[in-house]
Formats: structure tokens, C-alpha cells, sequence
């Protein structure tokens, strides 16, 4: 059975035509779910004035720290840009190189979410009377104070799966899961990094987490476990 | 600056760890009050949740069983329980703030005597402002305690009639566990329950926030 998806021989040829300026959602929290390898490839690529969105904000010398540190990133969406090694976040920062967008961990996810689900925008209490709503349109509901928050959706996600089969279904494993399903609903491309690629039909569909429909290249990795400590 | 000395800062876990009823889904944050899960019987059935996606969460991972995989809210390796349940981000921090959880214990630069939150960003000019999940786990449990030193290093106190750091949540905050005593922030009042090696009025003097003395009777 063949699908809409690219199974690509490369990290390289995974993410092969991503333009300069383009929005980039980078799944992974700590060290579960990073696509090493694929931001490896986007920093092989070349593709620059990008805007990231993610967790964290890069740490280490590879990875998103690298692209920050190479001056591709024009402007970082996360909730926690700071951390002991994120050193080329902080230096681009400074220098007003990188413009920074802080948003609730849990808005960021939201609004991802939103962004896949169709959603014009929505209300959340996270953030109300707080300096992160400055700007912010507020409403009172049933006594509540909410923010309103509009989706943030992307051009291309890049995603760490465990298993992926050849139709693009996907399985993650543990803690890895993290921003990956809602990041591949919230962009025009998904381009997943999998552990393995298996045979359709050899995942249990009740098990498939995120369904092919929203996945578009998928290329087998070997993990460096090694390194990924390395690149939070 | 005080010379008072309360409680450490484990005997202040165990003192957090006994108010969590049998069976709770709970939040620990990052610091101080994951402690709390050291003081909670093995057979409490109570159940951690850990934002980035995990509830059942075991211990910290140690040498050959830390799976890159499996890391809790603080990025560290930590272990599954069985009966443990994995789930992406919207959907966890769904479960927090839609009110699923029972509790969230945080740490805290201040409270207010209003029980807002200040525990994200000390204002400094110059810091790099990181909020992570703080602003969604101050709002999202049904009860949020904070679990704090009551003073700072240099002797000011951290429940405070208003907050001067910038803000995390509004009148978030139910309880106050600290080191030196614990308070419960009630409608227009706050409330003493417990004191550590303090007087109630040596407690008063400290505070700049009005105080009801409900102290019981506690076995050290």
C-alpha cells in the first residue's frame, strides 16, 4: 500500500525545501522527543530567518542552539528560553538578534493545538493579571478572568516518533510524545524522524497516536543517544 | 534579621506529604516540592502528574534504567509506576487546567495575604524572562500550595500583603507551607495552623500581613 507520505532516505532530504523566513515547530521537551537529527539537517540545509517554535530555546552547541548561534533564527516562540546551557540563546538575545516571543507552556500547546483543530481562538486564565497578558484582549466569564489567544500555526513541524508505519501513522514512546501530535496537525508539512519504519498493518490502529492524515515525509534515524543530552 | 531557626527542610516535606489525602492526582513543581514525594506512603495511592505528559510518575531514574524517553517536568530521568498513563501536551496541560488535579505544590519568591503568586520572574532588569508551565500550574489544580522558606536571605518575608515581583496568578494560592509556619489563605484572612519552634506573636511581628492564630496541637 502506498500513501501520500515520503519515506526519505536522508535527515537532509527530509527537510529539503524549506524556505528562508519559514515557521518551524520543533517538537521535543528535555531530552525525550528532540529531532536531532533532522535540526541537524535544517542547519545543514541552510535555510535561514527562521521563526522557531518550541519548548526551549536551544542548550549546548548543537541543535536549535546552533542555529541560534549561526544567526538563522529571526525570532524564538517558547515558554522557557532560559537554562543553564542555553548560552547562544542568551548571547543572541542580548544582542537583540533574536526577538522573543514568552508564552505559558501550556498556552503554547493550546495554540498549537488550536492551530490544527480549526479554531479561531480561545479564552484561557492562564496568564490573566499577569505581565505575559499585556496587550491581551480579556474577558470575564462566570467570574473567571480569561485571556484571548489565537492559534499558532506553522509551515513545517519537525517531529520525533518511535515507530512510524509506510502510510505516516505514528506511535511515540514515553515522555517523547510530548509537542509531536499537536505539531504535526498544526502546519502544511510534517516531517517526522522515526525510530523505525514498519509495514502497514503492523501497527495496532487502536495504539496509532498520531493518525498518517497529518504526516507528509518520514525518515528513519538512528538515535545518537549520546548526544542527546546534549541538545535540550 | 531572624534567628529563628523552624524546621528543615524534609520534616517540612513530611508535614506537606501528610495533608495530601490517600488517592490524589498531584503536581510537584520543580525544587523544593519534589522532597514531597519521598514523604508519601508507598500505599497512598497517590498518583504524580508531570506536565510534559505522564501520569504515574516513579522516582528519578538512576545508572542503567534512565531512559532518555522518560524525563519529568525538570527535564530529569525519573521511572514509571504501573498503572501509569503518557499523553501530549494540550492534553496534559488540559488536565491541569481544566481542574482534574487535586493538587499542585509550588515553590514561591511571594505570596500574597490574598494568595496571589509570584514565582516566575524576579523583574531584575536584564534577566531573561522563562515562564515554562508556572503561570498554567499556579491557576489549574483545584488547590495550589506553596511550599517556600517564609523569609529570603536577608530576613524579608515572602508572604507579603502584596506581591512586588511580577505575577504568576491571582489569588491562586490555598496554603503556605514554609519553614517556620503554615498558613491558610481563607476569604479575607489568613489563618496559622501550624507554627515550628515559633510563637504566634514572634510569627505576627515578622509579617506585615494580619494573622489568625488557629494553631492545633502538633506531634513533632
Amino acid at each position: 500500500m502506498t500513501g501520500r507520505v515520503a519515506i526519505c532516505d536522508s535527515a537532509l532530504e527530509a527537510v529539503a525545501g524549506i524556505a528562508d523566513g519559514a515557521t518551524v515547530l520543533v517538537g521535543g521537551f528535555g531530552s525525550a522527543g528532540q529531532p536531532v537529527e533532522l535540526v541537524e539537517a535544517l542547519l545543514e540545509g541552510g535555510a535561514s530567518e527562521l521563526t522557531i517554535v518550541s519548548n526551549n530555546a536551544g542548550g549546548g552547541d548543537h541543535g536549535l542552539a546552533a542555529l541560534i548561534r549561526d544567526g538563522r533564527v529571526r525570532k524564538v516562540v517558547c515558554s522557557y528560553p532560559r537554562q543553564s546551557d542555553s548560552w547562544h540563546f542568551d548571547a543572541a538575545y542580548r544582542a537583540g538578534q533574536v526577538e522573543l516571543e514568552l508564552v505559558p507552556q501550556g498556552t503554547l500547546a493550546e495554540r498549537i493545538r488550536a492551530a490544527g483543530a480549526g479554531i479561531g481562538a480561545f479564552f484561557t486564565p492562564t496568564g490573566f493579571g499577569t505581565p505575559l497578558a499585556e496587550g491581551k484582549e480579556t474577558r470575564v466569564i462566570g467570574g473567571r478572568g480569561y485571556l484571548l489567544e489565537y492559534p499558532l500555526p506553522g509551515d513545517v513541524a519537525l517531529v520525533a516518533a518511535h515507530r512510524a508505519d509506510e502510510l505516516g501513522n505514528l506511535v511515540y514512546r514515553k515522555t517523547a510524545r510530548n509537542f509531536g501530535p499537536i505539531m504535526a496537525a498544526a502546519v502544511a508539512t510534517t516531517i517526522v524522524q522515526a525510530d523505525e519504519i514498519v509495514p502497514v498493518g503492523a501497527l495496532d490502529p487502536e495504539h496509532v497516536v498520531t493518525p498518517c492524515l497529518y504526516v507528509d515525509r518520514v525518515v528513519r534515524v538512528d538515535r545518537n543517544l549520546a548526544v542527546s543530552g546534549d541538545r535540550l | 534579621m531572624s534567628t529563628l531557626t523552624g524546621i528543615g527542610r524534609d520534616a517540612l516535606a513530611r508535614v506537606v506529604a501528610a495533608d495530601i489525602s490517600p488517592g490524589s492526582f498531584v503536581n510537584l513543581g520543580i525544587g523544593l516540592p519534589t522532597r514531597i514525594s519521598n514523604y508519601l506512603p508507598p500505599n497512598s495511592g497517590v498518583m504524580l502528574h508531570t506536565e510534559n505528559g505522564m501520569l504515574g510518575m516513579g522516582p528519578e531514574a538512576q545508572g542503567e534504567v534512565i531512559d532518555p524517553d522518560l524525563v519529568n517536568a525538570g527535564k530529569v530521568p525519573v521511572t514509571e509506576l504501573p498503572g501509569a498513563s503518557y499523553f501530549h501536551h494540550a492534553d496534559s496541560f488540559a488536565m491541569m487546567r481544566g481542574g482534574h488535579l487535586d493538587i499542585c505544590v509550588l515553590g514561591a519568591y511571594q505570596v500574597s495575604a490574598a494568595g496571589d503568586l509570584a514565582n516566575w520572574h524576579t523583574g531584575q532588569p536584564g534577566d531573561i524572562p522563562a515562564v515554562g508551565g508556572a503561570m498554567d500550574l499556579a491557576i489549574g489544580a483545584r488547590q495550589t500550595f506553596v511550599m517556600m522558606t517564609l523569609l529570603t536571605r536577608d530576613g524579608r518575608p515572602k508572604l507579603v500583603p502584596e506581591c512586588t515581583y511580577p505575577l504568576t496568578g491571582l489569588a491562586c494560592v490555598s496554603r503556605v507551607y514554609t519553614d517556620l509556619a503554615v498558613f491558610f489563605i481563607e476569604p479575607g484572612r489568613v489563618v496559622v495552623r501550624d507554627l515550628f519552634d515559633t510563637g504566634f506573636a514572634e510569627l505576627a511581628r515578622l509579617l506585615d500581613v494580619p494573622l489568625v492564630d488557629g494553631t492545633r496541637e502538633v506531634a513533632s
